[in-house]
């Protein structure tokens, strides 16, 4: 019985693992993917059925809506991906520093997050979108400078953890450099945390972006963009409600299946932490709560 | 005459089919203290924990548990939890984790003797003050009024212990009672709980793995090794003629701790003269 | 306890003033020119250079920006945030109005999300690993994965048009709260009503409750301590929603036309007013600290452990 349940959960795991694969591949290779140009219009062909050419069916510009989404994937999946990379690395470097270094850097660093966590980070991005201008690029930079004060906080708490645990002591004491530390024992341990922290904001990210660009913010026409398909949906909703069929269900399926994923990975950490001390566990739930402020949802 | 009779206990995780205790048979005879002894992860708390029919929800025990003659495993949940501190009672491990944080010390206790008896505010205030005093908790009342975490580990061993004088109950069940506490505060719970038995007679129950504590208390010994009970005996006859290897070695290691522990303060009592 | 408050209101502060700070240089972050946007959307014709500095000796530009940020910043507890570039109306009259229309719709939201997450959270909780439990889940997490304007656009097709139900957009009457209250709360009572059950089921597992039942405590009884523990963890939580909600409602408001700061900040960004949107992030943002000093200090207040620290 837990056996099958075990396999049934990483059927599940794996199938998300899949789906994002798919997904990723899809996009960084579009042209390959994709039928048709997603930008050619075809009067002819206006919210034509689906076909065999036009899996999908056609837009309120005849454009063929199965290769806008192929198409739609590099900027609602991989550059909020790229962004989420960035602000891991943004935060990753500041949590290290300032968990390993302490004292006045530590402080330092931490009032500056305190002051970027105090924005709401909806509220922070349409600034940045409000004085820069609308476009990709600037909801991109807002993300980064948005998130990484959430990455560094909590990576800065896992590394205050481990820099306290006993066999990084020794090797303090054993006469290892810091970098030497850091490297070698505290990013293979710290690395798992970055992992759920980071997988569990993507989604939301992917969310937002497409938000976004719902309203008119981010991406700009004809750029295939899912939010940006929504958003010209919206005009026909009430003649033509099929055409938001297809966008909503890809953004559903995509996060889905990364927020699965995120799952799994905090369930494959979770053993771990359930038969360590109750401190532990209080700092877990610390954590839990702090991404919980992380995900906001578009 | 045998307060306690556990026929055949049999205790395995339903989630994942593991047997914790094949099969264990004991008794507890009225007014003694009977120790279970053995490493962590031996089965000890588990044991006690299905006399008390309190294991976790996948933890399924069977086997009959008697009690005065009753058989505690046919008893209805309610019909149990009524025997639950009126008759068992339990004194946990850690006294810090034992109270809910967020309420004051009194909150717990006035909940507990109301649930087993009707007394009026003053009359359990009366009750649970002179318990209280009994085990050495000077000015109870206040005591009453703090949150669990104002109070060290020791007190709140010694709360626990004075809530079990104020239900009398006739079998308490102590699970390591010991074990999280400082050598001081061992100390003076150890001595409550020999106090207990003295001013009570009830009977006991009293896990531990700490021999020293053991020989100081206990009339009887159970030593349990992966979920088997490998020897039992009185006190006396465990410390002395052990038959099973395993207890001669547990024996053995800690007459070789207190042995190495002698020579290491004999050496300081060497240097301070 | 009143020295703690006092303490913890000291600390946000600094915190008010580094916040009002930064959200006065984002206009000198901007590449433009505000002189120019105000002549801009004031569709003045010609711009000459007399003009723009004209415009900006009425702005208060030509100053020691010192001296503006102070300026403003004590205007800005006056309430008065300047006037808008493109309306020329005082900000506050429009964005007061906005606000109070966006905190109603987060409050109710918040209050069905917390009453939503706490029925679902202490049922799934309990039955921990059965059916409910599975099946709860299972739906809050796709629901969680939903782009909430996406949701919102099927239940305007459904109850409006196909049910002819509700009215779709504006803010006319009660009736008009349930579509986007029904929104908000299904996008974020799936976060919630995870974090109370798991708060729960840490709660399961402390030596309290064995403690407890060892007593010959109730269940009832015992599900209340559990109960109350695990809210409080929860209640700093729940209060930290009204923020983020407040801040986050800009997609809902936009599908159903609501009157509030997410309708108006779009607006405002697409035609670039500056004050406005200063103003937005700035009255966001203070909402965001008061509403975390405030959950510090509600936490305080009902667990007794925390008030030693700090």
């Amino acid at each position: 019985m837990t056996m099958l349940r075990n396999i049934w959960k990483d059927k599940l795991a794996a199938i998300s693992l899949s789906i994002l694969a798919i997904v990723l591949t899809a996009g960084i290779f579009a042209p390959l993917f994709a039928p048709h140009d997603p930008n050619e219009v075809n009067m002819k062909l206006r919210y034509a059925a689906s076909s065999w050419e036009y899996l999908l069916g056609n837009d309120h510009l005849g454009r063929c809506i199965l290769s806008r989404l192929i198409y739609g994937i590099r900027p609602s999946v991989l550059w909020v991906l790229a962004a989420l990379a960035g602000s891991v690395m943004l935060g990753t470097a500041v949590g290290f520093v300032a968990g390993f270094f302490r004292g006045k850097v530590d402080a330092a660093l931490m009032r500056v997050c305190d002051v970027m966590l105090s924005f709401p980070g909806y509220v922070m991005t349409l600034a940045i979108v409000g004085i820069m201008g609308v476009g990709l690029e600037n909801i991109l930079a807002a993300f980064i400078l948005t998130k990484w004060a959430w990455f560094a906080r909590i990576i800065r708490t896992s590394v205050l953890q481990y820099a306290e645990s006993e066999y990084v002591r020794f090797a303090k004491a054993a006469g290892a450099g810091s970098f030497h530390i850091i490297r070698r024992h505290i990013i293979p341990v710290t690395a798992s945390d970055v992992a759920v922290v980071a997988s569990s904001s993507f989604g939301s990210m992917i969310l937002q972006i497409s938000g976004f660009s719902f309203l008119g913010l981010g991406v700009q026409a004809p750029t295939a963009e899912w939010g940006m398909m929504l958003n010209e949906a919206r005009e026909v909703m009430f003649s033509r409600p099929e055409l938001m069929l297809a966008p909503g269900l890809t953004i559903i399926i995509v996060v889905s299946a990364i927020n699965f994923l995120s799952d799994s990975l905090q369930a494959a950490l979770d053993p771990k932490l359930r038969t360590s001390t109750s401190k532990a566990a209080e700092q877990t739930s610390a954590v839990s709560a702090k991404q919980l402020l992380g995900r906001e949802v578009a | 005459m045998n307060i306690l009779d556990v026929k055949n206990l049999k205790i395995w995780d339903g989630s994942t089919g593991r047997t914790i205790v094949p099969d264990s048979s004991f008794q507890l005879k009225q007014g003694t203290c009977l120790a279970i002894v053995g490493e962590s992860g031996s089965g000890k708390s588990v044991t006690c924990r299905s006399i008390m029919r309190l294991n976790k929800g996948s933890i399924c025990q069977s086997g009959d548990i008697l009690f005065q003659g009753e058989n505690l495993s046919l008893l209805s949940e309610q019909e149990m939890r009524r025997k639950r501190g009126k008759n068992l009672c339990m004194i946990l491990q850690n006294g810090m984790r034992a109270f809910d944080p967020s309420c004051k010390l009194g909150v717990h206790l006035k909940e507990t003797l109301d649930q087993h008896f009707s007394w009026s505010k003053q009359a359990f205030t009366d009750h649970m003050a002179k318990a209280m005093e009994s085990v050495m908790l000077r000015s109870p009342v206040e005591l009453m009024n703090k949150y669990p975490h104002q109070l060290s580990g020791g007190m709140l061993q010694r709360v626990m212990i004075a809530l079990a004088i104020a239900l009398e109950p006739d079998i308490i069940i102590a699970d390591e009672p010991t074990t999280a506490l400082d050598t001081i505060s061992q100390f003076e719970v150890v001595e409550q709980f020999i106090r207990l038995r003295e001013v009570m007679g009830c009977s006991m129950i009293f896990i531990s793995h700490d021999l020293g504590v053991v020989r100081k208390i206990a009339d009887d010994v159970l030593v349990m090794k992966d979920g088997e009970i490998v020897e039992r005996g009185t006190t006396q006859a465990i410390f002395t003629e052990a038959r099973h290897e395993y207890t001669r070695y547990l024996v053995s290691s800690k007459l070789a701790l207190s042995q190495h522990f002698a020579n290491v303060m004999g050496g300081i009592a060497l240097a301070d003269r | 306890m009143g020295r703690y408050i006092v303490r913890r209101l000291l600390i946000s502060i600094p915190l008010l003033l580094v916040i009002s700070f930064l959200t006065f240089i984002l206009i000198n972050l901007s590449p433009h020119d505000p002189a120019e946007l105000v002549l801009q959307a004031q569709e003045v014709p010609v711009i000459t250079e007399e003009l723009l500095v004209q415009t900006r000796e009425e702005l208060g530009l030509d100053q020691p920006f010192l001296v503006q940020y102070i300026e403003w910043a004590v205007a800005c507890l006056r309430l008065d945030f300047g006037e808008s570039y493109v309306t020329g109306k005082p900000v506050w009259s429009i964005l007061g109005p906005a606000f109070f229309n966006t905190l109603k719709l987060t409050l109710v939201s918040v209050a069905v999300i917390v009453l939503l997450s706490i029925a679902l959270g202490v049922i799934c909780a309990l039955r921990e690993g059965r059916l409910v439990d599975k099946s709860v889940r299972g739906i809050s997490f796709f629901l969680t994965s939903m782009p909430s304007y996406w949701l919102a656009a099927l239940m305007i097709w459904y109850f409006s048009v196909k049910l002819d139900l509700l009215p779709t957009s504006g803010m006319d009457s009660l009736a008009s709260y349930v579509l986007p209250v029904i929104v908000i709360a299904i996008s974020y009572a799936g976060i919630y009503f995870r974090f109370v059950r798991s708060a729960m089921i840490s709660n399961l597992n402390e030596d309290y409750v064995l403690y407890g039942r060892a007593c010959g405590l109730p269940e009832k009884k015992i599900t209340k301590h559990i109960l109350k523990n695990s809210l409080q963890v929860s209640v700093s939580v729940f209060c930290m929603a009204i923020p983020i909600i407040l801040g986050s409602t800009v997609v809902v408001e936009n599908v159903f036309a609501w009157p509030g700061l997410g309708s108006l900040s779009v607006k405002s960004i697409l035609s670039r007013d500056f004050p406005m949107i200063q103003a937005y992030v700035l009255v966001l943002a203070v909402a965001f600290v008061l509403f975390n000093t405030l959950s510090d200090i509600i936490n305080a207040v009902i667990n007794p452990k925390l008030r030693n620290d700090l």
